[in-house]
């Protein structure tokens, strides 16, 4: 078996109109993506929902220069994707600071949302 | 990570939930006495000043306690409506005191309330502590100038959150819509929630930068208050937003002199406000102005202040543009001011914060040096034309044209103040350069006329 990684790409109009029927609706297709995965005898080995792309942050780490923080994602499109970590931290303090000490150019540093069966659909 | 609050903490077992409609029992419980009963004007009066002097004070505390920016908001604004409500009885003795203890039972009223409110933890804290921390406001600060928010969202969650304006109030303040301000404001409040921006003082090590940038947003506060966009040339509103920010931080990080150094550059410049314009309403530059018309005591303690920041080893951006507005305004008069120590000054903040408007002002305070060589200056300006930062920015063809005049190439000059009226934003500024430019030819062999900065 070989292991792939899937990028998720969506309109953020989602976030915007809310409710808690529609993020009940949300949960259930992933929950029916799982069994399909399971039942075509693959496994999903990890995964996450990210918080919307205006919550995130971006540090690009330059040589010969500090660490520069901005708001907002990693938006240029010279680079690719090459990589993923995900950070269990104390706040996004710490999380920056992990990222300056990341070995790569541009970290977007994206909060996970917390889809537990107690969460709250994201504000 | 913080624990999730419980059903009980020290707070909520310290104060029990009081009735918030019975004036009495908010009253009471406060440990305030209340003095004689007061006039309404008067009642009025005082709170507004507990709004400027204690908003900060109590919402901060109260977002230690709440961890949700919003519900605190909203417990701060109400303590202060019980205020109005409550003060004809009588004025606390200690009006903040009253206003943080009222604002955090209403809060604590509210958690139990809408017990989901524990779960969205947006700002991880210590636990509940005292009910006032001499930190508290120097955390909000921080968490509002923090460098994952646009510098944008920074400047108006500070005026929102530390200087305590309504949405409506920062909207003009900086002259953007409403529902612009608003998204602004909400956006940043999420994002602190959502990605868990903390509320907390930044470590040793980290401070210098997250100082500065806490800085630079009281200074951008004061930029936009002291030459204003559209008709009028100074907000007072937002410049004393400004200096009442720097005042406070000054009172939080007294052993900051970069802190200290801003508090002088303010009040230097606002030293010389009324100077600013004549009697006409027309903007009086640097060098015409009647220094007598300078506020003496605002001068002195500005003067003090930077002293004190340089004397304490600040030679940092603020200290150095502190150090600049000092020889201003020492000197008897325009043309005795020390350019040679004002160069000197540029070129050491050149070293550290090597930006394009540094370098002019550097050349603008060259092209001042008593037997300057014009050329040389005129040069430096060029050198700066291509710089992206400076593309709309008035004051390089406004210094250019004025050295172009001074060397005789009227026509070059003319030139360059149409491109300074065609950047300008303010009508003040237009009808001044749309003066000089028209009185090039009688004027152009005037020995000194003036650098864009400090007082623009």
């Amino acid at each position: 078996m070989a292991q792939y990684m899937f990028l998720l790409y969506d309109s953020e109009e989602w976030f915007d109109n809310l409710n808690a029927e529609e993020w009940q609706k949300a949960m259930e297709l992933h929950g029916a993506f799982a069994q399909a995965v399971e039942a075509a005898g693959a496994k999903i080995l990890g995964g996450e929902a990210l918080e919307r792309s205006t919550t995130a942050s971006t540090v690009k780490n330059r040589e010969g220069a500090e660490p520069l923080v901005t708001d907002g994602p990693f938006i240029e499109t010279k680079e690719a994707l090459g990589g993923f970590y995900i950070i269990e931290a104390r706040d996004l303090d710490q999380a920056l600071e992990l990222a300056k000490a990341c070995p790569s150019g541009n970290i977007e540093v994206r909060p996970v949302m917390d889809t537990s069966a107690d969460a709250q659909p994201p504000a | 990570m913080v624990g999730r609050p419980g059903a009980s903490t020290p707070d909520a077992s310290a104060h029990p939930p009081a009735p918030p409609a019975a004036p009495r029992a908010v009253a009471d419980p406060t440990g305030y006495p209340p003095a004689a009963a007061r006039s309404a004007v008067e009642v009025a009066r005082e709170v507004e000043r507990a709004h400027r002097e204690s908003w900060s004070t109590v919402l901060a505390s109260v977002v230690r306690l709440t961890r949700d920016l919003d519900l605190a908001e909203d417990c701060t604004q109400d303590a202060f409506v019980q205020a109005l409500r409550t003060w004809p009885d009588g004025i606390p003795s200690n009006p903040g005191g009253w206003l943080t203890t009222v604002a955090r039972r209403l809060a604590l009223d509210r958690l139990r309330r809408e017990t989901n409110l524990w779960r969205k933890l947006p700002l991880l804290i210590e636990a509940p502590g005292d009910v006032e921390q001499p930190t508290d406001p120097l955390r909000l600060v921080f968490t509002c100038c923090h460098p994952a928010l646009a510098r944008e969202a920074q400047v108006a969650l500070t005026l929102r959150l530390i200087c305590g304006l309504t949405t409506r109030e920062v909207a003009a303040g900086l002259l953007i819509s409403e529902p612009t301000a608003a998204a602004r404001i909400t956006r940043a409040k999420k994002k602190i929630a959502a990605a868990g921006i903390p509320y907390r003082i930044p470590a040793d090590e980290e401070l210098p930068a997250r100082l500065d940038a806490v800085l630079t947003v009281v200074h951008l506060v004061y930029t936009a208050g002291h030459v204003a966009a559209g008709q009028v040339l100074t907000r007072s509103d937002l410049t004393g937003r400004a200096v009442e920010l720097a005042k406070l931080l000054v009172r939080l990080m007294p052993k900051e002199p970069e802190a200290e150094a801003l508090l002088g550059l303010l009040l230097m410049t606002e030293a010389r406000g009324d100077a600013r314009l004549s009697e006409d309403g027309e903007l009086v530059l640097l060098a015409d102005q009647d220094r007598s018309k300078w506020d003496g005591k605002l001068l002195a303690e500005g003067v003090s202040r930077a002293t004190a920041a340089l004397n304490g080893g600040g030679l940092g951006r603020f200290a150095l543009q502190a150090a600049v507005a000092g020889l201003h305004v020492t000197a008897p008069s325009w043309e005795q001011t020390d350019w040679t120590q004002v160069v000197r000054m540029y070129d050491a903040m050149l070293i550290s914060w090597p930006t394009p408007i540094v370098a002019l002002n550097r050349a603008a305070a060259h092209s001042l040096v008593p037997g300057a060589n014009l050329e040389a200056a005129l040069a430096e300006l060029d050198a700066l034309s291509n710089e992206p930062a400076l593309k709309s920015y008035a004051y390089l063809p406004a210094t250019r044209a004025d050295v172009l005049a001074r060397l005789g190439r009227v026509q070059e000059a003319a030139e360059a103040y149409d491109a300074a009226i065609t950047l300008t934003a303010n009508e003040t500024e237009r009808r001044f350069l749309t003066r000089r430019r028209s009185s090039l030819a009688e004027h152009s062999a005037r020995p000194a006329q003036q650098s864009p900065i400090p007082d623009r």
